[in-house]
């Protein structure tokens, strides 16, 4: 099909959807005005719409309350290395479920799905007992790193995925002698890619904006992640909130750039001509 | 080059029993044809063959080695799937180079090859093309550039045709006739074409149900079906098959008519119900048995034409005519046809020679 300029249909879209658009960045919007509205004007009534002048201001709060900067590269290294790790874990298995006949696959599979239906409160106390008490892991990555790391949802969404490929052109990959290993590495993984990146941008926020399990196992200031460390500015008797938008700023933007920079993996049709 | 034998191969998914104790004998350097209705097996057992599906019971030998727990790279065969089955972010470059290199042979070594098979099958101009920017032909070549990449003793195709337009079809199918002349390996094709498996095939194995229903050279089954499945499904159009009844004497009558049947062992006993097949071509304007046939359809197709019409006893029929055919529909011809062209089977399909 040709491109076709938009229509009047095309313009009755735009003129619905441009005020859902503005609704929905107006949080974001207030975010960054606050991020630069003086700390004594937050107590006033109304809603600063436009930005103030105390960007540096709050800044320095955030730095002086908080070790932020090293909040934030513990963020950064903990959701990467989790994203990363998650994403071979949850596609190899995935790619199990989806192409390997096996005794107990289904019963197995049903076990995986049905950790989906556990509430997190009800497995997190015991998760605290395993990793702090028994493992000695309070303070450390691996404590926040690994617990979360085999993703129920993340392994059926990958099985999807894998199920979808075409079981010939694996099999044409076996009748060369090629290990399963490599088949899945050099064929089947790149092959769902755009969904690969789907999922890694879900893995990478799930963990970016990861509060409670994180504040639980970090209690020194030096291991926190940035959202538990931005958590201290809520004080018994005072909250920074200036500081606190400046810091909801900054975490923000990595977010904004891993969208962008993953994005262009959901439009590639990377699968078209594998079968007619 | 190798010859590949079965003995009662048994294939069972589960509780389903697909293959049911195949026996077959595929001699070194032939083109083996598998046909037969969808569902009936044809692919298990190709991938049986190719170590793709485990075997449940009985013996696969290629080359006279026992190969049931062979890996299937170890086979000695190449392989060409219905769906091309290309690496869709590869170049035809790396489709074909891709098995090699991730099992270790040399750069130059696989390069070699290469270019071989880019001679054989004309692939040098498309070398750096993904396999979206080919057509269907051409990635068809390369799956089976890809397979000749391997120097395989055995070439197993899986209805390597199926998805290409009519008049492509018949272009490939040349150019596979032409490759076997000049590889000389055996191949093993799977189909559920039969004009493919008579115009390729030193031997048809015809399936069904997962059972080998007859094998022989393609006109042997033409001529001299085994039972009415492989009659009706060898042949173009279909053979016509009318009820009929053994008559004392080795006649048969059927149709309004009646004839006698030049019997090689015997005839049947007089009263028993029979099928009496008969091709549409075999079906003339004269001869020695006449049949009136009531033309509800005529289609000309210029150098040949079908009336489709129906008996006396309201069966259908189907007759084939060089040329134009006069006949119009509605109207009642007698058609003609020798004795020896008759073919007659029992209630259960089994042939009565
Ligand atoms: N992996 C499988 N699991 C269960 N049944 C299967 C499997 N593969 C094939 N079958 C069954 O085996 C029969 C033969 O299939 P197949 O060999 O693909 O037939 P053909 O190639 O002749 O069309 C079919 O009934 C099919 O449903
Ligand atoms: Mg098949």
């Amino acid at each position: 099909m040709t491109s076709r300029r938009p229509g009047r249909g095309a313009l009755g879209l735009h003129l619905t959807l441009a005020p859902l658009a503005l609704l929905w960045l107006m949080p974001l919007w207030l975010m960054v005005t606050y991020a630069t509205t003086p700390e004594a004007d937050f107590l006033q009534p109304g809603v600063p719409l436009g930005l103030g002048g105390a960007l540096a201001d709050n800044w320095a709060i955030l730095l002086a309350q908080t070790p932020f900067p090293r909040a934030i590269a513990n963020s950064v290294a903990t959701s990467l290395i989790y994203t990363a790790c998650s994403i071979v874990l949850t596609s190899l298995a995935g790619y199990a479920f989806a192409q390997f006949r096996f005794f107990g696959r289904g019963v197995l599979f049903a076990l995986v799905v049905a950790t989906l239906t556990v509430p997190y409160v009800v497995v997190v106390i015991p998760q605290f007992v395993l990793v702090a008490r028994d493992f000695h892991l309070s303070n450390t990555w691996a404590a926040v790193v690994v617990p979360p790391l085999f993703n129920s949802l993340g392994v059926f969404f990958m099985r999807q995925n894998f199920m979808a490929l075409p079981k010939d052109m694996l099999d044409a990959a076996r009748v060369e002698g090629v290990g399963e290993l490599r088949i899945f590495f050099q064929i089947a993984l790149p092959l769902v890619l755009p969904s690969t990146a789907a999922l890694g941008i879900i893995l990478f926020l799930q963990s970016w904006n990861n509060y409670l399990w994180p504040l639980l196992v970090l209690s020194r200031a030096d291991a926190q992640t940035a959202p538990v460390a931005l958590g201290a500015l809520v004080g018994l008797d005072r909250v920074h909130w200036g500081a606190l938008m400046v810091g909801a700023v900054v975490m923000t933007m990595p977010v904004l750039a891993v969208f962008v920079f993953l994005q262009r993996y959901f439009i590639a049709g990377i699968t078209a001509g594998a079968v007619k | 080059m190798s010859r590949v034998d079965l003995e009662a191969v048994r294939k069972r998914f589960g509780a389903l029993d697909v293959i049911h104790g195949v026996d077959l004998a595929i001699e070194d350097g032939s083109f083996c044809v598998f046909v037969g209705p969808s569902g009936c097996g044809k692919s298990t057992l190709l991938r049986m063959i190719a170590g793709l599906e485990s075997v449940s019971g009985g013996t696969i030998r290629i080359g006279s080695r026992p190969v049931n727990d062979v890996e299937p790279a170890a086979r000695g065969i190449g392989m060409v799937f219905q769906s091309y089955a290309l690496y869709p972010h590869m170049t035809v470059r790396g489709n074909m180079g891709f098995g090699l290199r991730a099992t270790g042979t040399s750069r130059a070594e696989t390069e070699r090859r290469l270019q071989r098979a880019a001679g054989i099958l004309q692939l040098d101009s498309l070398l750096d093309r993904k396999p979206a920017q080919l057509s269907g032909g051409q990635r068809q070549r390369v799956a089976i550039g890809r397979a000749i990449m391997r120097e395989p003793e055995v070439f197993l195709f899986d209805e390597p045709l199926s998805n290409l337009d009519a008049e492509l079809r018949v272009q490939m199918r040349v150019e596979i006739a032409g490759l076997h002349r000049r590889l000389g390996n055996t191949m093993i094709y799977v189909t559920h074409d039969q004009t493919e498996a008579m115009t390729l095939a030193d031997r048809i194995v015809v399936l069904r149900g997962g059972r080998v229903e007859q094998t022989g050279a393609p006109l042997e089954l033409y001529d001299d079906p085994a039972t009415a499945f492989v009659a009706g499904f060898i042949g173009s159009p279909r053979m016509n098959f009318l009820r009929g009844t053994a008559e004392p004497g080795g006649g048969v009558a059927f149709a309004g008519t009646r004839a006698t049947v030049p019997w090689r062992s015997g005839p049947p006993a007089p009263g028993t119900p029979v099928q009496v097949g008969i091709r549409p071509e075999h079906l003339r304007d004269d001869g020695p048995v006449r049949l009136a046939v009531t033309v509800e359809v005529a289609e000309q197709l210029g150098g040949v034409s079908y009336l489709y019409g129906t008996t006396p006893g309201a069966e259908r029929l189907v007759v084939e005519r060089r040329g134009l055919a006069a006949a119009r529909a509605g109207e009642t011809v007698t058609v003609g046809l020798e004795p020896r062209d008759l073919r007659v089977f029992d209630g259960e399909g089994r042939r009565l020679r």
